[in-house]
């Protein structure tokens, strides 16, 4: 069943073309990579499909349904929730109070002007960070964690409206080799477990080949290749423009 | 047709007057980031350096020119000074802090010019070749207007040369566009933020100076020097000059002909120009974009009050309701006015602190509140619960109508987005006398029945106040004031998760009105008066102080700023004839001492010894 397709997006800015002419679907369940050179156009990608941008042209519809350029938050009502590059969290609030926030907001419980905040939803919080494993840093400010907590305090956040679509933009950026395979063995249990589609970007080709189904290249913002692992590592014209016409081995 | 080109002429002697003096303010903000209300000091002192100088010279053409230009010499002289002296300490400073501290040095060098000078207005004896007129089609026009409409483009043109042929020139771009970018490159910072500021107190002065043919030298133009200076340079956009001198002659023009069109309304248009401005274009005419914000400490986590200070605040209630039996009168007013001290920056740092929309404009609501409860009880005659509900109301309908334009813009523009709206209200107090009585204001404002006695009504005002203060302080530890806080840390968070970041802030700009009309209306049956005044920059600037010396991030933070300003205010102004002078000088070694404000300052002792 497919969750998301994009169908010939567009973007530039200025005179440069960011995006140009992406179509892909994302089924339920799946785990699709985006990945691409620096400047390809995959967060640009990305911040169209969650709304931080809207296309000049193009579609994005969400179980059918069109969602191009509406806000980011009645996207992320539609059951959407993202990581961001460049991590954007609350820092003046603990962990534990982010992933409150996201829950409240969930909830529709954020117009409440009496019972403070930390009397609600306290429990789901603790279960999402679990998942995520920062239970341990639930009481810290989001202000002062480290890349790699705030990556996961992210990945919670997202988590808090149940959403059937996942995009997580580096998510494993600024961790341990053996934090990496655990998040992303997290992400995929997600996947399995509640039919999330989730379409993420990275750089580590580690990461990408072992956990997703699917791959997208992107190059200048255009689409060259998509297949599973073993046929992009086929892929002459991946190797060239991706891994350096040079290069003998996949990894990097 | 002549009517229209002699105004137009009046117009472009205005301008010229307006752009030097936010020339200076943009230059030094292009390259410093410090927003510099003393800007308006600099001028005045200006003025007063002037008439002295030129009292010594001849008073002859010559004479007059060899004195501008001494008297450009001395406050580039004094701006250095007053660089190394105080702004070079504050660099690594948040901008608002900076703020304050510049509006110590306003209060220091009105008491000092005071004392130097003296309280009276100063004018130049005015010599023949300076009262000349020409004749423009029958009209006559003040000849020396025409040397300030060469004075304009003159000093444009030299500020080009200075910045485009000179290595000087080219290092205050570079630091204007990227100053750490110019550090890192290994230019003397210290030497050119120096420079850059007795260059901009050099123009302030010959703004000053130039004034004195058409005007006098006297205590009031700091202020009001500042406020025009501000909004030229907002609407040019800030650190650009060609943008200044744009600004400085659309907002001269208008200034001009709505003299003659809208005689009652000339406040209102300068202010007018700068709310479109800033709607339709938030960085000004000529400004580049806002670039990212200096990424500043991450702002510290809101806990709830240790149990030690929940004990402390119960003892100081029950001692404020006590305190009538034991005090006399004098003191129950004073403490009235400590009341709703508290209240009026609370209501400031509920926007300001976890909402991150700093106000320079905050009297606006003050007064707006202050006004309905005197209409309500003197044209409607209501009783007083009724005219007390009436403020916040009113407060908070007109907060929400401005606040639709203000919370789309962020930083020093929505700062300066509030203070137009405050000074169009303060402009309507004053100019619509039907219904405000102008500068003579509302009289016969009391509280009656039961509550006539003084005792009665202070327990009133103390009930109120702490109620309504201690309501925002609720609706921050619940999810809308985390919403807010959530709203200020990262929008694109906020957006992400589903919160409407920009509904959240007008309603928490709109709850912030509403508390501070309420304070205003307790005001107002406190002095039995309303005046223009109520709106006025100065009041403003006191719910600054307020808030700023508490400390933004701490939710206790206004209650213990607002009392720690009122009782140094009044006790400086019993101490001493000269507590401008002291105030000032103690907001700047305050500033210096506590950036963080006491509160802030308490809870980083308590942590440290923790």
């Amino acid at each position: 069943m497919t969750v998301l397709a994009a169908e010939g997006l567009r973007k530039s800015f200025g005179g440069t073309a960011a995006v140009q002419g992406v179509s892909f679907a994302v089924a339920a369940g799946e785990m699709l990579a985006l990945i691409g050179p620096n400047g390809a156009g995959k967060s640009t990608c990305f911040n169209m499909l969650s709304g931080q941008l809207r296309p000049d042209a193009g579609r994005v519809l969400l179980g059918g349904a069109d969602i191009t350029a509406l806000a980011p938050r009645r996207i992320w009502r539609l059951g959407v929730g993202r990581t961001f590059q460049i991590t954007a969290t609350f820092a003046s609030m603990t962990v534990g109070e982010n992933v409150q926030m996201a829950l409240l907001s969930h909830a529709g419980q954020v117009w409440r002007f009496w019972r403070p905040v930390r009397r609600r939803g306290v429990a789901a919080a603790a279960a999402l960070l679990d998942q995520v494993g920062l239970s341990a840093l639930a009481d810290t400010a989001a202000g002062v964690l480290a890349y790699g907590d705030l990556k996961r305090l992210e990945l919670a956040m997202a988590l808090a409206n149940a959403p059937r679509l996942l995009l997580m933009d580096e998510p494993t950026a600024g961790m341990a080799p053996a934090e990496r395979t655990a998040l992303m063995r997290l992400a995929r249990d997600l996947a399995t477990a509640h039919g999330i589609a989730v379409l993420f970007t990275e750089h580590d080709m580690d990461v990408v080949f072992s956990a997703a189904d699917r791959i997208l290249v992107l190059h200048h913002g255009a689409l060259i290749a998509e297949g599973d692992g073993a046929a992009i590592r086929a892929d002459a014209r991946v190797r060239e423009v991706y891994l350096g016409s040079g290069a003998t081995s996949g990894g990097h | 047709m002549t009517v229209f080109l002699v105004q137009l002429l009046t117009g472009l002697a205005g301008a010229a007057a307006l752009f030097l003096v936010a020339a200076g303010l943009t230059v030094i903000f292009g390259v410093t980031r410090v927003v510099n209300f003393s800007h308006g000091s600099l001028y005045m002192l200006g003025a007063y350096v002037g008439w002295t100088v030129l009292a010594h010279l001849p008073h002859s053409i010559a004479g007059f020119a060899l004195g501008v230009v001494v008297t450009a010499l001395v406050l580039a002289a004094f701006g250095a000074g007053l660089e190394m002296a105080l702004l070079r300490r504050l660099y690594r400073a948040p901008e608002l802090l900076q703020l304050l501290a510049t509006f110590g040095v306003v209060l220091m060098v009105q008491d000092i010019t005071q004392a130097i000078w003296g309280a009276e207005d100063l004018t130049l004896p005015r010599p023949h070749w300076m009262r000349g007129f020409v004749a423009i089609g029958g009209e006559r026009f003040p000849r020396f207007d025409l040397v300030l409409i060469a004075a304009g483009p003159l000093v444009l043109g030299l500020l080009w040369l200075l910045l485009h042929r000179t290595r000087f020139g080219t290092l205050v771009r570079a630091a204007t566009q990227d100053r750490d970018m110019v550090a890192a490159l290994g230019v003397d910072q210290r030497r050119l933020f120096t420079a850059v500021f007795a260059l901009g107190a050099a123009l302030a002065g010959l703004g000053g100076v130039l004034s004195l043919p058409d005007g006098s030298a006297n205590l009031q133009l700091d202020l009001s020097v500042i406020t025009d200076a501000f909004v030229v340079v907002v609407v040019g956009g800030l650190g650009s000059i060609g943008g200044a001198y744009l600004a400085s002659l659309i907002i001269g023009v208008l200034q001009a002909f709505g003299i003659l069109l809208l005689p009652k309304l000339t406040l209102v248009i300068v202010f007018a120009v700068m709310a479109v401005v800033l709607v339709f274009r938030p960085q000004g005419l000529l400004g580049r974009a806002a670039d990212a914000v200096r990424e500043a400490a991450a702002p510290p986590l809101v806990r709830p009050a240790a149990p030690a200070l929940r004990l402390l605040g119960a003892a100081v209630f029950v001692l404020l309701a006590a305190a009538p039996f034991a005090v006399g009168p004098f003191a129950v007013s004073v403490l009235t006015e400590a009341m709703i001290a508290v209240l009026f920056a609370a209501s400031l740092h509920f926007m300001m602190g976890p909402g991150g929309m700093p106000s320079f404009g905050h009297a606006a609501w003050f007064g707006i509140g202050a006004y309905a409860a005197a209409l309500a009880a003197t044209a409607l005659h209501l009783p007083l619960p009724a005219a007390l509900l009436l403020a916040p109301l009113a407060a908070a309908v007109v907060a929400a109508l401005f606040g639709w334009f203000v919370v789309r813009l962020s930083g020093v523009y929505l700062a300066m987005l509030t203070l137009a709206f405050a000074q169009i209200v303060w402009a309507v107090a004053l100019q619509w006398t039907g219904l405000t009585g102008g500068d003579n204001g509302i009289l016969g404002v009391w509280p009656g029945g039961v509550l006539a006695g003084a005792h009665a009504f202070y327990w009133v005002v103390l009930a109120l106040c702490v109620l309504a203060t201690l309501l925002l302080r609720r609706v921050l530890y619940a999810p809308f004031g985390y919403a807010l806080r959530g709203a200020r840390d990262s929008t694109l968070r906020a957006e992400a998760i589903g919160l409407p970041t920009v509904r959240i802030r007008l309603a928490a700009f709109t709850i912030a009105g509403a508390a501070a009309g309420l304070a205003g209306g307790l005001s107002a049956y406190s002095k039995g008066s309303v005046f223009p005044t109520y709106v006025s920059i100065g009041r403003s600037v006191d719910a600054l102080l307020m808030v700023l010396l508490g400390g933004v991030q701490t939710i206790a933070g206004p209650i213990v700023g607002a009392l720690a300003y009122t009782g140094l205010y009044d006790a400086l102004l019993l101490a001493t004839s000269q507590w401008r002078l002291a105030l000032g000088a103690a907001i700047v070694a305050l500033v210096l001492a506590f950036p963080q404000g006491i509160a802030g300052a308490a809870q980083q002792l308590r942590r440290r010894a923790a």
